[in-house]
Order: structure tokens, then C-alpha cells, then sequence
């Protein structure tokens, strides 16, 4: 070892150093090393930046991957069609069960006349999404007098078509490598040259449950999902966390048995989550029976895996409270409760709060468990209640992640940011909360 | 009537209570007010409400547990002789379907009239059940209220008993912890055992293949299934080991940096950026790496030659690494840090470089921290469910070509319990026995992990 070596002789190196004529003094072996040790200090130092420097690019690469698969899915391709309400396809006493379908068909052949035959029709209704036929719906439904007139109408794109005018396909590849064919490129020309083809704002994308078609598939059912499963999370949670906290941290004899919970607590802050879903899946499903795919077991899953979290947090603010505030409440003839629900609870509030939104924030992003719950079932409607089958948005995330159509790939791209949006926005509010009333003691 | 307004209605009626109890009080103590009662008049207010509240609370409890079994019972017993002497498994097949009439589910094929008899005397129970459990909730809770009500007199303890109540529930509320451990030891325990009743213990362990499509029926074609678990645990153990080759250096080299080089301000800014890494949901990773690495993998290594699959080991390994790297430097970070400044001090005073003083005092002496962080750090990616559902394969292959496809232990768990599953085969039961071996490895690792820090902090404290 060099350093043991450099220590023992430095104090003969420095009183040999008057000798002149000395044939090697050991501040010229140091002297020698020097360079080649700076330079492998800088090494070292540059090797550590570069560590970071990666995580950070990482991190970057990351973001710019998703916002550059997702941006696009903000914006819609839509289609301007000349509709005719036509009375004989319409009933006017029964409007829902109008051929509407019917009516994009009528108003599309109008556009082409020269469309004949069976393939060739079905070609042209393709550029057409099938969601068209409930927006004249809508239109009808709001304003009935409509019957019987012509109306310049906006209607969604097939996803093909979206992927067409975003540049995910490939024009000018040979006809049988891409997804449209040159009919309908032709076709969809024509709308183009008139200036009748146009993105547009995706209002589908925030308001819509999800959907077998891309273009019609939305991520408000999964965010109604996640607020529900959120609610019960929150709702149970954090009255259990803080009173297990102010239990453990003002109240509980030092034990054998506390001590089991305080062992317990720290093993379960690092369990799989997905042995979460497996608790879930055999004792709130298979034992208590209760409903498949609902908010509630989402939520009773999600409290048990953020609890410990909760706890955590929750000891850690009631430790920063000083003793001389419950000294102080005590010697005032305080009992030890009042103590704790008047002085201590309210000043370690903040640091409750600021762990159980991280708590929270983990559970939004949480995937694993609802897996085995059952919440990752296709479900379009958007629940309307805490035992409706719904999903959450990161399983939202992790279907359509499967989808086969490349229409998909953006809107996956898209909830993850909304995802990342809510998540970011959740952590600054504790961020905030922690900066605004930490407090030095 | 539904549940949750039962559930509304009694705090409602609780809250009420609150201020009976308390007038009551104010009453019982004469002209002198507060001063003549032995607690302050809001105890006995909270006394008497809790007293209305916790026993309808729990009646109510104890009849949602009982009642789906109590209901089905009453109708099964209605049912006709024939129906009801079906084997179990027929027996609850034919409930299933009852259930499903009464909550307006679509039944396929047509509709029996004796189901739908069942289903109409079920609904019937169950509103009988329902108005039964409202009139004994509510009529218990005022009862009980109005008779604590009648006992407040001035020199009743009410402080000491709402105390008292209060303390008993939070201690039930720290039992949850360890009810939840109790309840997965016991439920993966329990599938587990049925498991290995038809697979023997040995032949999981140390089987070497792993092909869980078995068929129901008998007469389906399909495999007659092998469930030898050392591929799943290999390729689980695969990609760990190339998300630890990742994330080790870089959380490490990243910790020393930002602990021992880096200035407050690099380090305020840079430190919570890390952070984020572990913030990022687990689905992202997973969508990052199926749909950008794994194929940046594949057409990499197609312009070297090479014949890598698109679910390749490496693709999942290298993006759980970037997602454990903060675990392993946040980790680092504070065992560097509580190294004492004693000790690099004398290293620099011997004429050592910074790095040296790295290299050779500071990490051999943090270095039972940093081992216990890098194995919870390796419990986390055994652990990790989405990335390898997304970006690792299905099937399992002995393999040591991380370009290949391996399976791994989360995986696998998922894709036998997600979608439809029979309770008595071998194939969900198998992902109990996996979801056991998952639960016993990442306790024990994190058991060892969390000795070996707290061991190693103590020494310099």
C-alpha cells in the first residue's frame, strides 16, 4: 500500500531533504507518482460526473421519447362532410335508431360518384371512423329541425387515415406495405386539395372511455377509475396511517409485540407490490367475494401497499416535534390524548400530509396489483360508481402499450404524460407543503 | 337503500348525538356549567356519539360479511331437489349464474324460469336482508346513545372514557400491518400448499422445465403441463443481474460525486432530478423499454449480424437498471455520508488524493451499507412487475444469451392470473407457489439488507 509507505517516511523525507547529494529521496518517488495520480483523480472525478451525467440523460432520453411519440396524439385528423339529414334514412319519433352509418355512406357517395362496386365502397367508408355515425347523432339529438337540411359537418378520421396525415405512413411505399391503399390516398387527396381534411384539437382523447377504434378511445374512464380507487385509498389510509403512527411514536410500551409491528411495517414497505395483488386476489376476491375489477378492492389493495409509506412519514414528523411542546402541554395538566390530538398532531400535520401525497402518488402510478384484482378488463363505459368495473390509468397505459394498431403507440405516449402531469403536480403540492411549514426547531 | 347511505346516516345521526350528549351535560351540571362536571362538556358530547356510532358500526360489519353467504345459503335451500344435490363445483357454477341474473348481467343461452325464481328470491332476501340490518343499525345506535345519554351525571369520567376508546382504536389500527403479513403468509401459503399436493415440492424447485398450459378438460389438446421452476428463476435472476450491472456503477459512481465532489448547488439540483427516476411509474419503464429500447436492441444488433429477439433479457434489464439507479445511490449517499470526517481527514493528512481517500478509506468503510443497499436495490428488481411484463417474453428458456427471450417470476404470475382462472388447476395454483418463492426471496433480502445497515450505522454513531 502506498499510503502506509508515504507515512512512515514523510517526516524522514522532509529533515533528508537537506542532504543535497542523497541518491533518492522519497519525495521524488512521491514526486513522480504526482502526475499519474492527479491524473487518475481526474479520472475518478470525471467518472463520477459521467454517472450522473447518464442518469440525467436517461431521465431526458426518457421524457423526449414520450413527448415525442405523444404529442401528436393531442390533435386529430378530421374530415369535412357535407351531410344530408336524410328523412327517409331518419325516424323521427325514434332518433336513436337512425341509420346514421348510413347517412356518412349516402354523403361520401355524393363526394365520389365514380365509387362503384362492393370492394371499392368499403375502401371509400373505411376513411370514415365509425364514431361519425354518434356525432351526427349528437348533432340531431341537440338540434332536431335539422331533418331534411345539408350540413357541413366535421367528422373523425379512420386511425389509418390520422397515422396518414401525421407521417406515421409511408406515402409513397409500394401500395401493399402500407395500410391504405392507393385508392383511398387518392381519395383523401381530393379532401385535401379542397382544404376539407384538417387536425384538429382531440377533445375524444380527454372525454372518452377507452375503445377498440384509437380515434375514439379516450383516457376519462381510466381517470375516473384512478380518482375513485384514489378516494378509497385516501379515505383509508390516512386515518389508519396516522393512527398507527401517533400509536407507535406517543403511545406504545416499548415490547416485545411492538416491535413485531415496527418489523412488520419496515418488511412490508418493501414487498413485491405485485404480492399485493396476489393478498387482494385470495383473501378480498376469493374469501370475502367481493366484486371483480371494482374501485373499492383497487382501493383496499392500494391502502395496504401505501400504508407502510404513511407510517413511515408519519413517525418521522411526530419524532421532529420537540419534547418541550409535550412537556409543556403536560405541565399545564394536559392529559397525554389532548397532548397529542391539541399540540403534537397539528404541528407534525404537514409532514403527515407531505408523506401520505407521496403515498398517493405511488399508488396512482401503481400497475402490478390491479393486474391480479381484475381491473384490466376492456371496459368503455365510464364508471359511475366505487363497484363499477373500471380501470386505472396506468393500466389505460399498459393495454393500449399491447394494442397491434400504430395509432395506439401515441395515445399510450399521451396518457403516460397526463400520467407524469398528475403525478408532477401531486409531488410539487408536497414539495410545497414541506418548503411552506418545515419548521427548525 | 344502499350501504354507504346506511353508512352516511349513522354518522349523521352520531354527529347529532355529539351535541345531545353535550346539552345533556350542560343540564345534568346545574347552574354551574363546566365547572360542575368532572370532563369538559365536548367529552361527554364525543362519548355519547361514539357510543351511537361504534356498535351500529359494527353490526354493520359483521352483516356484510355473513350476509352474501347467509342469502346464498337461503336460496340454495329453495332450490329444487335436483339443483341442489349437483356436485359443489356444478353447484357454484349454477349460483354464479344466479348472481349474475340479480345484478342484470347479460346470461348466455335462455333464461331458465327456475334461475330466474332463484334470482327473484334472492333479490327478495337480499332487500329484506338490507331493510333488516338498517332497522337493528339504527335502532341499536339510538338506543345505546340514549342510554349513555341517561347515564351522564356531573362526576362521570367521560374524558377518561373517550380516552380510553380512542386508544383502543389505534392500537387496532397499528395491528393492520401485521394482519396484512399475516394475510399474505397465510393466502400464498394456503394456494401454495394446494400446489404442491399435485406437483411435489422437488420437481418445482428443481425441474427444468416450465410449461404451464395444461389442459381442463380431458379431452382438450393441449400439454399435460411441467411446472420445473429453475427457468423462471434463472431468467428472473438474468435480467436482476443485468439491471444491477447497470445500476451499480452509475448509483454508486453518481453517489460519491454528489457526496464527496460535487458543490451544494450541483448537488441540490442534481440530487432530486435523480430522485424523479424513482417517481417514474413502473408502465412508462415498461412502455420505454418494449417500444423504444428493445427495438433500438434489435436493429442495432441486426447491423452487427447479430439475431437478437425483440423481447430480448437485455432490453428489460437495461431499462430496471435506470429505474433502480436512485435506489442504489440514495442508498450510498447516506451510508458515504455518515462515514465521519475523522477518517478521511487523517487519509488527507497522510498526503492522499480525494480519490484515494475514496478508493481506500471512505468506501471500504461505508461498504456493509452500500451492500445492504445494493441488495435491497436487487429485491426491488426481483420484485419488478411491469417493465418484464411489457419488455420481457413468455417463454421460459434455459438460457445464459441475454439476447434471448428469458421469462421471469413476475411474469409469470401475471399472465397465469390475469383473465379467466379455475381455482382447483395446477396453472393459478402454480402462481401462488411462484408468488410464495417471490414473497420468502425479497424478505429474506430485505431482511439481510436492513441488518447489515442498521448494524453498520450503529458502529459510527
Amino acid at each position: 500500500m502506498w499510503c502506509e509507505n508515504t507515512g512512515n517516511n514523510m517526516s524522514s523525507a522532509v529533515s533528508e531533504a537537506s542532504k543535497p547529494e542523497q541518491p533518492l529521496r522519497t519525495l521524488d518517488i512521491v514526486n513522480a507518482g504526482l502526475a499519474k495520480r492527479y491524473r487518475a483523480e481526474r479520472r475518478f472525478r470525471r467518472l463520477g460526473l459521467a454517472a450522473i451525467i447518464a442518469s440525467l440523460a436517461f431521465l431526458s432520453m426518457l421524457f423526449t421519447d414520450i413527448f415525442w411519440k405523444g404529442h401528436t396524439a393531442f390533435r386529430q385528423t378530421f374530415i369535412q362532410m357535407n351531410i344530408v339529414f336524410d328523412p327517409e334514412l331518419i325516424d323521427k319519433e325514434n332518433l336513436a335508431a337512425a341509420d346514421y352509418n348510413g347517412l356518412i355512406r349516402n354523403a361520401l357517395e355524393r363526394e365520389f360518384p365514380e365509387v362503384s362496386g362492393r370492394g371499392d365502397r368499403r375502401e371509400l367508408n373505411q376513411i370514415v371512423s365509425p364514431g361519425a355515425a354518434f356525432i351526427l347523432q349528437e348533432q340531431l339529438r341537440d338540434n332536431p329541425d335539422l331533418i331534411g337540411q345539408t350540413l357541413p359537418l366535421w367528422v373523425p378520421a379512420n386511425d389509418d387515415v390520422d397515422m396518414l396525415m401525421k407521417g406515421h405512413i409511408d406515402r409513397y411505399a409500394p401500395e401493399d406495405e402500407r395500410r391504405l391503399s392507393d385508392k383511398q390516398l387518392a381519395w383523401l387527396n381530393r379532401f385535401e386539395e379542397q382544404n376539407r381534411i384538417q387536425k384538429k384539437f382531440n377533445k375524444t382523447f380527454f372525454t372518452a372511455g377507452d375503445s377498440r377504434e384509437p380515434e375514439l378511445a379516450g383516457i376519462w374512464g381510466a381517470t375516473v377509475g384512478s380518482l375513485y380507487t384514489l378516494f378509497v385509498t385516501l379515505l383509508l389510509s390516512f386515518p389508519i396511517g396516522v393512527a398507527t403512527a401517533v400509536y407507535l411514536e406517543e403511545f406504545a410500551p416499548k415490547n416485545r409485540w411492538t416491535d413485531i409491528i415496527e418489523v412488520n411495517i419496515n418488511n412490508l414497505a418493501a414487498v413485491p407490490s405485485i404480492v399485493f395483488g396476489l393478498l387482494g386476489l385470495a383473501v378480498f376476491l376469493n374469501f370475502f367475494g367481493m366484486p371483480r375489477s371494482a374501485p373499492t378492492v383497487g382501493g383496499l389493495v392500494l391502502t395496504l401497499m401505501t400504508l407502510p409509506t404513511i407510517i413511515i412519514a408519519g413517525r418521522a414528523a411526530l419524532k421532529s416535534v420537540p419534547p418541550s411542546i409535550r412537556e409543556a402541554a403536560l405541565s399545564i395538566g394536559a392529559s397525554k390524548m389532548q397532548m397529542v390530538t391539541h399540540h403534537v398532531l397539528p404541528l407534525a400535520m404537514p409532514g403527515m400530509l407531505t408523506g401520505t401525497i407521496i403515498g398517493m402518488a405511488q399508488a396512482l402510478g401503481e400497475t402490478a396489483p390491479l393486474l391480479m384484482i381484475g381491473m384490466v378488463a376492456f371496459i368503455v363505459d365510464i364508471p359511475g360508481s366505487f363497484t363499477d368495473p373500471s380501470t386505472v390509468l396506468p393500466v389505460q397505459i399498459y393495454l393500449w402499450a399491447d394494442s397491434p394498431e400504430r395509432a395506439f403507440v401515441e395515445r399510450t405516449s399521451a396518457a403516460i404524460m397526463v400520467l407524469l402531469v398528475f403525478l408532477i403536480a401531486m409531488n410539487a403540492v408536497a414539495v410545497y407543503l414541506r418548503k411552506k411549514f418545515e419548521r427548525r426547531w | 337503500m344502499t350501504p354507504i347511505t346506511l353508512l352516511i346516516i349513522v354518522l349523521i345521526l352520531s354527529s347529532l348525538f355529539y351535541f345531545v350528549g353535550r346539552k345533556r351535560a350542560f343540564t345534568v351540571a346545574g347552574g354551574k356549567g363546566a365547572r360542575g362536571l368532572h370532563s369538559l362538556p365536548t367529552y361527554y358530547g364525543a362519548l355519547t356519539a361514539l357510543w351511537c356510532a361504534i356498535p351500529a358500526l359494527l353490526v354493520f360489519c359483521l352483516w356484510q360479511m355473513f350476509e352474501t353467504a347467509i342469502v346464498t345459503n337461503l336460496v340454495i335451500g329453495d332450490l329444487p331437489d335436483q339443483i341442489r344435490m349437483l356436485p359443489p363445483e356444478r353447484l357454484g357454477l349454477v349460483i354464479n349464474d344466479i348472481k349474475n341474473l340479480v345484478s342484470g348481467n347479460i346470461v348466455s343461452g335462455e333464461i331458465d324460469p327456475v334461475m330466474q325464481m332463484a334470482a327473484d328470491r334472492y333479490r327478495n332476501v337480499q332487500a329484506i336482508s338490507m331493510a333488516a340490518l338498517t332497522v337493528i343499525a339504527l335502532a341499536l345506535a339510538v338506543l345505546v346513545a340514549l342510554f349513555v345519554r341517561q347515564k351522564i351525571n356531573p362526576g362521570m369520567r367521560a374524558r377518561n372514557h373517550v380516552e380510553t376508546v380512542v386508544k383502543i382504536i389505534l392500537i387496532l389500527c397499528s395491528t393492520i400491518a401485521v394482519f396484512t403479513t399475516v394475510g399474505i403468509v397465510l393466502s400464498v401459503l394456503y394456494e401454495s400448499i394446494r400446489f404442491f399436493k399435485i406437483i411435489p415440492l422437488t420437481d418445482f424447485l428443481f425441474g427444468l422445465e416450465w410449461s404451464p398450459q395444461m389442459a381442463i378438460r380431458a379431452d382438450q389438446v393441449g400439454s399435460s403441463g411441467a411446472f420445473g421452476a429453475i427457468p423462471v428463476f434463472l431468467g428472473t435472476a438474468m435480467i436482476s443481474v443485468i439491471a444491477l450491472t447497470v445500476a451499480v456503477p452509475i448509483g454508486l459512481m453518481s453517489a460519491i460525486y454528489l457526496s464527496e465532489y460535487a458543490g451544494k448547488k450541483f448537488r441540490d439540483a442534481a440530487k432530486p432530478l435523480m430522485e424523479i427516476l424513482a417517481g417514474i411509474p413502473t408502465v412508462v419503464y415498461g412502455f420505454f423499454a418494449a417500444l423504444t429500447v428493445a427495438p433500438f436492441i434489435r436493429n442495432s444488433g441486426g447491423m452487427l449480424g447479430m439475431d437478437i429477439s425483440s423481447e430480448s433479457a437485455l432490453a428489460a434489464g437495461l431499462v430496471m437498471g435506470i429505474m433502480i439507479i436512485p435506489f442504489v445511490s440514495s442508498l450510498s449517499d447516506d451510508v458515504i455520508n455518515a462515514v465521519p470526517q475523522a477518517l478521511r481527514d487523517g487519509a488527507y493528512g497522510l498526503g492522499a488524493t480525494r480519490s484515494e481517500t475514496i478508493r481506500h478509506v471512505v468506501i471500504p468503510a461505508a461498504l456493509p451499507g452500500i451492500v445492504g443497499g445494493i441488495l435491497l436495490a436487487a429485491s426491488r428488481a426481483i420484485g419488478e412487475t411491469m417493465i418484464v411484463v411489457m419488455a420481457a417474453g413468455l417463454s421460459a428458456n434455459l438460457t445464459a444469451n441475454p439476447l434471448e427471450t428469458v421469462t421471469t417470476v413476475t411474469v409469470q404470475i401475471v399472465t397465469l392470473l390475469v383473465g379467466d382462472q379455475e381455482f382447483d388447476s395446477p396453472k393459478t395454483l402454480a402462481a401462488f407457489a411462484l408468488g410464495l418463492v417471490l414473497f420468502v426471496i425479497t424478505l429474506c433480502l430485505n431482511v439481510i439488507a436492513l441488518h447489515v445497515v442498521r448494524k453498520y450505522r450503529e458502529q459510527y454513531e
